[in-house]
């Protein structure tokens, strides 16, 4: 089974998601990230879907469940480059992705990221 | 209206592969169609979720399409069949598929606002037979 | 005693040219533009009665029209009525062209037949009944293209009525003018969408001052719109909200899900100026 590669980029995990997934392909990338974020301590994972044509219902909510547990685990998810056809259809379907923060591209996927990592940080400070 | 014999066919839908599988052919198929890029998009996520049912709920079945001419105009008819255990409460899974969290129901509700026409027989213990239509 | 329609396709067989010829002089009207289109259903006529001839091969019968028997005829009668329509014929010119086939079918019958009024009766009666059915295939054919071809004048009206603007660096706006309606919406909420992916812009502006009513069906059409942008990663605001619509959007209950609204254009501007980014300062002067 194929799996979708990591990169890690300082604390930032990078995700390009470039083929038609299979549903445990997809379950698989929600396992690895879990775990690369609490192995990295990464603050922030983007997700770069602009090459994928098809975001059906299954995909979606792995998205959400990316971004939730991410969370949970204390980095910040950006999913960037949704196709409009895409972004057309989901709506459609009657999925909004609420709780998932998006951007045009990666560029400003990461801008976005590290914008929310300082707010992260400074709002440690405070604390300590 | 009549069907083009040479533009029929049909696909097993027994594992996730086969779903990956259905929605290559559902992409092949409006391509040829020249649907345009939305209609494709809609077409072929409409697939990937009633693909996933026959799979995921329906214990396995097929998929058949056919290419449909109706004087002018042009769209394609697909099929999901399943010889699995039915649909108990259909009213319910068609409106309240979302709410309920099902995987069944959100992929009926959300695949009819996909489509042109959209039509489901099933029957507890019967299998179920969903039928969608796209027209250019 | 012969079926017709062997009796029609062996006279056809038998006389193709001849029947050919006397079809197309029944059919033209005798004006000199009749004459320049003369040429090209020379054509036609050899096209439609090879299907005609598979038909009568396929044993179909007038009853049975729409049988897989006459597929290929009435495909050929499609795009004829299709192509005559484009090119600007009338529904009674097409129809016209297809009605006069009978008579060298009529005139080559009897020429055979006279002594058997039998077979005679039937080949004619099985024309005629066929070549009206023809006829008819086309009017209902030309009536859905002319259909089609207003549909497709409405789109192209639509997307002219529906300019998408960049009023400034990452920031575009669209005037609503007029009703709006499911198509309406999803051609705007792709053109929009395009543009936004097209010039890397932020932040979307809908304006629709220009739109008299709004109702809970076009606020559901304007809440896609902002969710697919929104799930893009872009912004969209709605601008233009007249006091009218802000009541009936109150009065209906309609809840617009943390969208942001402007009275006015010049507003939204603003803030989508702001957001960018940019302060605007007016220079001493």
């Amino acid at each position: 089974m194929e799996r979708i590669p990591i990169l890690r980029m300082g604390r930032y995990l990078l995700v390009t998601i470039q083929v038609d997934m299979q549903d445990q392909t997809a379950l698989a990338l929600q396992d690895d990230l879990a775990a690369r974020i609490e192995s990295t301590a990464a603050r922030g994972v983007l997700i770069d879907i602009s090459a994928l044509e098809i975001v059906d219902s299954f995909i979606g909510r792995m998205l959400a469940s990316i971004s939730g547990i991410a969370g949970v685990l204390g980095a910040t998810t950006v999913v960037v480059g949704m196709q409009p056809a895409v972004a057309i259809t989901l709506v459609e379907l009657g999925l909004s992705l609420d709780g998932v923060r998006t951007a045009l591209d990666v560029e400003r996927g990461m801008k976005l990221l590290t914008a929310a990592t300082m707010e992260h940080d400074l709002g440690d400070d405070d604390q300590s | 209206m009549t069907t083009n014999p040479d533009a029929q066919g049909a696909m097993p839908l027994r594992s996730e592969q086969d779903i990956v599988m259905s929605r290559q052919m559902v992409r092949k198929l409006t391509q040829a169609l020249k649907f345009s890029l939305v209609d494709q998009t809609k077409m072929i996520t409409a697939a990937s979720e009633l693909s996933r049912n026959t799979v995921v709920y329906g214990g396995g079945g097929e998929m058949r399409w056919e290419m449909l001419q109706d004087g002018l105009r042009q769209g394609l008819r697909l099929h999901f069949e399943d010889q699995g255990p039915g649909i108990p409460d259909l009213d319910l899974a068609l409106t309240d598929g979302w709410t309920s969290g099902s995987g069944l129901g959100v992929g009926l509700s959300g695949s009819r606002r996909l489509v042109n026409e959209f039509e489901i027989r099933t029957a507890v213990g019967e299998g179920t037979c969903v039928t969608i239509t796209r027209w250019k | 005693m012969n079926a017709p329609q062997d009796v029609l396709n062996e006279l056809i067989n038998n006389s193709k040219e001849s029947v050919l010829t006397e079809w197309l002089a029944e059919s033209f009207t005798g004006s000199a533009a009749a004459k320049s289109l003369h040429q090209g259903h020379a054509e036609d006529a050899r096209v439609l009665l090879q299907a005609f001839q598979e038909g009568l091969q396929a044993r179909g019968t007038a009853e049975h029209f729409e049988g897989a028997a006459w597929g290929p005829l009435r495909q050929r009668l499609a795009e004829l009525s299709a192509n005559r329509a484009a090119q600007g014929a009338t529904a009674g010119d097409t129809s016209h062209f297809v009605l006069a086939m009978k008579k060298p079918l009529f005139a080559g019958v009897q020429k055979r037949f006279t002594a058997e009024p039998q077979t005679l009766m039937e080949a004619v009666w099985l024309a005629s009944t066929l070549v009206d059915r023809m006829a008819q295939f086309t009017v209902t054919t030309y009536q859905r293209t002319r259909e089609d071809i207003i549909r497709r004048q409405q789109q192209e009206l639509l997307e002219l009525s529906t300019p998408v603007v960049k009023l400034w660096e990452g920031v575009l706006a669209v005037p609503m003018i007029g009703t709006l309606d499911s198509s309406r919406t999803q051609l705007v909420m792709e053109t929009l969408l395009q543009r936004i992916v097209e010039t890397g812009s932020e932040i979307a502006i809908i304006d629709i001052t220009g739109v008299p009513t709004v109702d809970t069906l076009v606020a559901q059409h304007l809440m896609k719109t902002v969710t697919a942008i929104r799930l893009m990663g872009a912004e969209c605001i709605i601008s233009g909200i007249r006091p009218q619509i802000a009541q009936t959007i109150v009065h209906l209950g309609i809840d617009l899900q943390g969208i942001t609204t402007k009275a006015s254009l010049a507003d939204a501007l603003f803030l989508a100026m702001r957001s960018a980014g940019y302060t605007v300062s007016r220079q001493k002067s």
